[in-house]
């Protein structure tokens, strides 16, 4: 194959357009048009901080939030995502301060090899969202379609009722 | 007076917590080169089938495709330790898994596309996937690269024995022989497998990305493998996306990456999609157990015979070795005058065994406490007492020679009847009305190496610290961070015994270019033999210091205290900065650096010919009681609680050693009541997370955890190795509280609610 003939089969897959708002910035992005959201995260916009773990929507990893509600991004196509919202993990800290649930994470071993933290914290975050202050029970119902293979889950859940105090402390 | 410690002991977050929080953390398949191609492999369409014809010109041509590789392409040699595996298979294939061919290509769509288009021509030959049959006379060899030293499809033997079996059979009351099987489970590490090669053509030189736990033995494997100078490999490892043992092999999509990149003189990376991970990353041995024990009419054990015949799969891994910890739970937890074991890998067309967490413990321990429920009931004793009875202790040697120098085996067995309300349950369990809920308690203990495993020529860790003129430390450590924590806790250490705050240590340990030799991540012994290692390095940066410390502030290097970024002198309470200490060592006449290393090997003996000796720096002992609910119509098994008293020597990191416990205890669910890769003629059948279970969120019991601290002298700050204990007790006493709430024996994993159903039903 000549180089000419490679630069057409590469460009001929970047055949799909889109806007849309990540980590509050609006984008343009132009990818091959079978790419899922995961695949155009990480490979056309490289936020790697989403995580590939099995493509066909069992483990979680992968989970960011559209339009505030999580979703598995191996299971959504990039061109469903035109004139949407995505918030994925990079996208938690605020003004470059983690956010209270990745400090409660990170402080309490909510993480241990940290490959399902990308997707458990943005499903905390659209739990918390919803309500304010979850109980055990509704903690480990958000969470039961991540998959956590380190942890036992317990302090996961420590971590999360941790960024609930910290997170209403200034409210009461 | 004994120093009170500052840090150690006390609940401290992960050194790198914000970084895998923030989503920056740069795992395997998160490696990006310049001009980096994607490899995709292509792996046989049957078990057992000669080959009678690869076509890969179609693929060859595909437009993105750079090259095509098959093992008529390279010059490399056999992997494994018994060199029966070849990287590429060439004529045969004898394993789903097996390697046929390679691509490397501008994307992975491309590169899997050009897969599609190799044609290959078989002749499919009848697979053998039952050892029972390999082990038959007329079976055919089915790998023609084994010695066969140790007889035809047997891949590895191990035989032991102490003490006088027929003396100790003629003193015992009752005995028990029951066969045991072991499902074959995988470690479902949520980071597919995944490496990046980069071959610099203008050099000669490798630099492999690589999720490895063992670097430095994967670089001589590697460099063994493709017939290179050693030194010309370096190995990087990103973060880890999760080990549990899976990584201590090397297996062939690696020596493939780095293939594809000398073939194309650019980087290349594979990673497997979670279906290939099923199928080709490595599983823990399915086996079958058969155990004979004995016990007097007190109930002392007398007598332990074991025949253990483990499916080795196709090709022979580390864990055909399981044998050297499997043995030590039989010959050497509880009381065990006399004990012979023989264990027996064996070829079949199934995919190959490997190693996790546990190493062959978690089996051996199933199906020792299994018979000592029996035993108890056929003598009539109490579960607990029993094994009281018969617990380790303190200044044991064992039969096969291991010296407990500090044991919690009776406290931790003490802690968990105590803390379980035991006598209480049982009582009130005994006395429960027949009903569709049932109730039990189970208990169960192990034994592990704690204090590393002599089984290399070394089992040693190198260390490096350096203090820089502001003060911060560098430990360059030659373990490796596989999520465990065992950065922190090293860091921990540092700023026990340097008073640099937490926030000015760095830990390097990802480039076997800078890091001194480690053996690995294994044998839960990271901070033990790291630990040591690291306590060396700085005992030594710390004979630089004093002396010059103490000239400035007057006193005796005895009087110096290393705190809060400063030394003081205890009298005086003069200090000076450590780093302006470091300043005038570095600047005066002679000038001094602040650079020391250290290399630590275990005071364990290498064992002898029979397997005899004691093998590592220090022993872990744990208990385990977990009560169960199972419910009869469904059969389906609720965890409700799990008592575990564990002898970690001393308490480092309370945080990060809970998330071990927790982490292994669950792990050991998923192996007793859900888990298995079901392999139906050398097929994997159930290669996705929708069919393989693993423990979710809403299954998890409530964990109480109890640590018992029997400060080991060999250990750090005395303590011994934690990471694998966890899990090992789980199936086992799952196991038992489900048969004693049921009255049937469950003698095999998992126990799925079709498995107990079938229980009972065929109770007696």
């Amino acid at each position: 194959m000549n180089d000419s003939e490679e630069s057409r089969v590469l460009s001929e897959q970047k055949n799909a357009h889109i806007r849309m708002i990540v980590n509050d910035e609006e984008i343009e992005v132009s990818f091959a048009a079978y790419k899922t959201l995961l695949e155009v995260l990480r490979e056309d916009l490289r936020l790697s901080g989403t995580k590939h773990g099995c493509e066909l929507g069992e483990c979680g990893a992968c989970a960011v939030l559209l339009d505030g509600e999580p979703v598995l991004s191996c299971l959504t196509l990039g061109l469903e995502c035109d004139g949407r919202v995505i918030t994925t993990v990079e996208g938690l800290a605020v003004d470059a301060r983690l956010h209270p649930i990745q400090e409660a994470f990170a402080d309490l071993g909510g993480t241990q090899c940290g490959y399902c933290t990308p997707g458990i914290l943005v499903t905390v975050k659209a739990l918390l969202d919803r309500v304010s202050r979850p109980t055990r029970e509704q903690i480990r119902e958000a969470l039961s379609g991540v998959i956590c293979r380190c942890t036992g889950y317990q302090q996961i859940f420590e971590s999360v009722e941790a960024a609930v105090e910290r997170t209403t402390e200034g409210e009461s | 007076m004994k120093k009170s410690l500052k840090v150690i002991g006390k609940p401290t977050p992960k050194l790198d917590g914000h970084l895998r929080v923030s989503g920056k953390a740069v795992y395997g398949h998160d490696i990006s080169l310049p001009n980096m191609l994607y490899g995709a492999i292509l792996r046989a369409q049957y078990p057992c089938a000669k080959i009678k014809a690869i076509d890969v010109s179609k693929a060859a041509k595909l437009p993105g495709v750079v090259c095509v590789i098959t093992a008529d392409d390279v010059d490399v040699a056999h992997m494994s330790h018994k060199r029966d595996h070849p990287v590429l298979k060439k004529g045969e294939v004898n394993c789903i898994r097996d390697e046929i061919a390679a691509v490397a290509a501008s994307t992975k769509e491309i590169a899997r596309k050009a897969l599609r288009l190799i044609e290959v021509e078989y002749e499919v030959r009848e697979g053998i996937f039952d050892p029972a049959d390999a082990l038959q006379e007329d079976a055919p060899g089915i790998n023609k690269y084994a010695r066969g030293d140790e007889g035809k499809n047997i891949a590895q033997t191990f035989h032991y024995e102490h003490g006088d079996i027929e003396e100790q059979k003629a003193k015992s009351t009752c005995i028990v022989k029951r066969r045991y099987v072991l499902p074959r489970v995988t470690h479902c590490c949520l980071e597919t497998s995944v490496v990046t090669a980069d071959y610099s053509q203008s050099d000669g030189r490798l630099t492999l990305y690589s999720s490895t736990q063992v670097p430095f033995l994967y670089q001589r494997d590697m460099a063994r493998v493709l017939k290179m100078d050693p030194s010309n490999i370096r190995v990087v490892q990103p973060v880890i996306g999760g080990g549990f043992g899976s990584k201590l092999d090397m297996y062939p999509f690696e020596p493939i990456c780095a293939l594809l990149s000398m073939t194309c003189g650019q980087p290349v990376q594979i990673a497997f999609s979670r279906e290939e991970e099923f199928v080709a990353s490595p599983t823990r041995q399915a086996m079958v157990i058969d155990l004979t024990t004995g016990a007097d009419a007190e109930g002392r054990f007398t007598f332990r015979e074991v025949e253990i015949t483990k499916d080795n799969g196709a090709y022979t891994s580390w864990g055909a070795t399981t044998s050297f910890v499997m043995m030590q739970t039989f010959s050497s937890l509880y009381h065990a005058p006399a004990c012979v074991f023989d264990a027996r890998a064996v070829y079949t067309n199934n995919p190959y065994a490997g190693s996790f967490r546990g190493y062959g413990n978690p089996q051996s321990t199933f199906a020792l406490e299994r018979n000592i429920d029996l035993m108890a009931e056929e003598l009539a004793m109490d579960r607990a007492a029993i094994r009281l009875v018969n617990a380790n202790y303190k200044g044991e040697k064992t039969g096969q020679g291991l010296e407990y120098a500090t044991c919690g085996h009776k406290d931790a067995l003490d802690t968990v009847i105590a803390k379980s309300d035991y006598t209480r349950k049982k009582r009130e369990y005994k006395d429960a009305p027949s009903a569709r809920y049932k109730r039990a308690m189970g208990f169960a203990s192990m034994l592990h190496v704690a204090g590393g495993a002599k089984i290399y020529r070394s089992d040693g860790c190198g260390t490096t610290v350096k203090l820089d003129n502001f003060g911060h430390l560098i430990i360059i450590t030659g373990s490796s961070e596989i999520g465990q924590g065992s950065e922190t806790v090293l860091a921990m250490m540092a700023c026990e015994e340097l008073g640099i705050d937490m926030s000015k240590i760095k830990v390097i340990n990802t480039d076997t270019d800078i890091k001194p030799w480690d053996v690995g991540v294994h044998a839960s012994r990271t901070s033990f033999v790291a630990g040591n290692s690291l306590l060396g390095a700085i005992g030594r940066l710390k004979d630089k210091i004093s002396p010059w410390a103490a000239r400035y502030l007057k006193t005796d290097i005895e009087d110096l205290d290393y705190d809060n970024g400063e030394i003081g002198c205890k009298t005086s309470g003069r200090s000076v900065k450590i780093d302006k200490v470091v300043r005038e060592l570095h600047f005066q006449d002679p000038n001094v650096l602040c650079m020391e290393s250290y290399y630590y090997e275990p005071a364990s003996d290498f064992q002898d010919a029979g397997y005899k000796g004691n093998v590592s720096g220090a022993y872990a002992f744990a208990s385990q009681a977990i009560e169960v609910e199972v419910d009869t119509y469904t059969g389906q098994v609720k965890v409700l609680d799990v008592y575990v008293g564990q002898d970690v020597g001393r308490v480092l990191n309370p945080l990060g050693l809970m998330g071990q416990i927790e982490g292994g205890v669950v792990m050991g669910m998923g192996y007793a009541l859900t888990e298995e890769l079901v392999v139906a003629k050398g097929q994997v059948v159930n290669p996705t997370f929708h069919n393989y279970k693993i423990p979710s969120a809403c299954d998890i019991p409530e964990i109480h955890f109890y640590p018992i601290e029997t400060h080991d002298q060999a250990g750090p700050y005395g303590a011994k190795g934690v990471g694998e204990a966890p899990l090992i007790p789980t199936p086992a006493a799952i196991a038992n509280a489900v048969s004693n709430a049921l009255g049937v024996e469950i003698n095999a994993l998992p126990m799925t609610p079709e498995n107990v159903l079938k229980a009972i039903k065929d109770r007696p």
